[in-house]
């Protein structure tokens, strides 16, 4: 059971470093966003996982010969009253460490949940008083503010698209139009909750490089995300204009709430760069990922998630 | 007039053409709001007149959402909005935008991170 427990600790390192740095850095997210995405969640999910079960096996050691053997030796424990030998005080330690990090994890992600429906509450509340509804387009509100500004505030069947008057006075009907299907798309595509998740991941390990890197590449891919559909309906000049007319305006839903204070970049620097990474994407249309290129890191995708898996559950089940 | 949430925008609407005047003139009572808006044609769902107590309904409900204070030293209670329809506005964009500053700031990194190239095709783009 050692084993296992530091195959895990392996893992969860190069998933907390090296692999994020790389993934960050690579070019081929921006020609297949999705498949970026896929993988930037199994980054995460192996990463917490791996790093719970190596303290988890390597606590329960003294136990029993694997980690299913070790929870019942733990269950048995519990239920009689009577000190175990071998299982001392490092040992303890890791257990509760890993039983804190798991419950840790949990509560910062409904805390974040909390958070951001009672900020989005708020502020349907004042958007409702405040915003009239759009004269053409359905599900679409209009506020009077001089700032071209664009958002989308999810909700259900009440979710809204949010204009305001001076970006209705900026931009022409067409690219006003692929404003609007590049907000949709956010809606549609459910990104709410891949922010939520990952905004819980970051408040959670806001030290650990992969949370950081992780909240900024989604925040970036998902921007990727409803550009392309945009492109569905509009040319690519027209969303062009939209976009460089409004950069800098935009920023990501959600994020206002509990965003830590230390910062790899500033969100400013981390806003500009994604509304330049968006722009030069646009300019210089590159093919997307090849066919066998996105099934070969889907399936990498796949193997991260089935390594910490098995290395918790197979020497159970194999003996 | 059919529902609740009409009803509070337009008592928070009365409110808010209030907001401009001097401290003492801008509060009013339950019994002013139901006439203003029964002059404004405000109705229940089903036709009949507006009662006052359900615009002291729609007032503790938007006092209790912190937008509407109430003043107790005399009675009747008059009933003030918190802060100005503009203030409001300005905080949901503060929420969306961040401040002005902040904006500044990320257009003037924006501009930094573009290369000559790109922001010579993003020229003709735009004058196009």
């Amino acid at each position: 059971m050692f084993w296992a427990s530091y195959l895990l600790a392996a893992l969860a390192v190069i998933l907390a470093w090296p692999v994020p740095v790389m993934l960050s850095r690579a070019r081929w997210p921006a020609r297949a966003p999705k498949t970026a995405l896929i993988l930037w969640q199994a980054i995460a999910l192996a990463g917490g996982l791996s790093m719970i079960g190596a303290m988890l096996t390597w606590g329960l050691e003294p136990l029993g010969d694997n980690l299913l053997a070790g929870l019942r030796g733990l269950a048995a424990l519990l239920a009689s009253y009577q000190p175990a030998p071998g299982l001392d005080l490092i040992h303890v330690f890791a257990l509760s460490a890993a039983l804190l990090l798991g419950v840790h994890l949990v509560f910062t992600l409904l805390l974040t949940y909390y958070r951001i429906a009672k900020q989005r509450h708020r502020h349907r509340t004042l958007l409702n008083l405040l915003s009239s509804p759009a004269k053409d387009s359905p599900k679409t509100l209009v506020i009077n503010h001089p700032a071209p500004v664009a958002y989308c505030l999810p909700g259900g069947s009440g979710s809204v698209t949010v204009l305001s008057e001076g970006l209705m006075e900026l931009l022409t009907p067409a690219e006003l139009q692929s404003v609007l299907q590049h907000e949709r798309a956010h809606l549609n595509q459910r990104h709410d909750l891949l922010l939520w998740a990952f905004a819980a991941w970051r408040a959670a390990l806001p030290w650990l490089p992969t949370s950081q890197l992780a909240q900024r590449a989604v925040n970036e891919l998902i921007e990727m995300l409803a550009d392309d559909a945009a492109l569905e309906t509009t040319d690519r000049p027209t969303l062009i204009r939209a976009v460089a007319l409004v950069a800098g305006g935009e920023r990501p839903a959600g994020s206002a709430a509990g965003a830590p204070a230390r910062e790899l970049l500033s969100p400013e620097e981390a806003q500009a760069l994604t509304s330049a990474n968006r722009l030069r994407r646009l300019l210089t249309p590159m093919a997307p990922l090849g066919r066998a290129a996105q099934s070969l890191v889907l399936a990498g995708a796949a193997l991260l998630l089935a390594v910490p898996t098995v290395l918790l559950l197979a020497p159970g089940l194999a003996g | 007039m059919a529902t609740l949430g009409e009803l509070e925008r337009a008592v928070m609407d009365l409110l808010w053409e209030q907001n401009g005047r001097p401290e003492g003139e801008n509060a009013l009572t339950a019994n002013e709001l139901r006439d203003s808006l029964a002059r404004r044609g405000g109705t229940t769902k089903d036709g009949k007149e507006l009662a006052v107590t359900t615009v002291l309904t729609v007032l503790s409900r938007l006092e209790k959402k912190s937008l509407v204070q109430r003043e107790r030293d005399i009675r009747p209670h008059r009933y003030r909005a918190v802060t100005s329809r503009e203030a409001h506005t300005v905080e949901l964009m503060h929420e969306v935008l961040g401040s002005a500053r902040d904006r500044e700031a990320v257009l003037a990194a924006f501009i930094g991170s573009v290369s000559a190239q790109e922001a010579e095709a993003l020229r003709k783009m735009l004058t196009a």
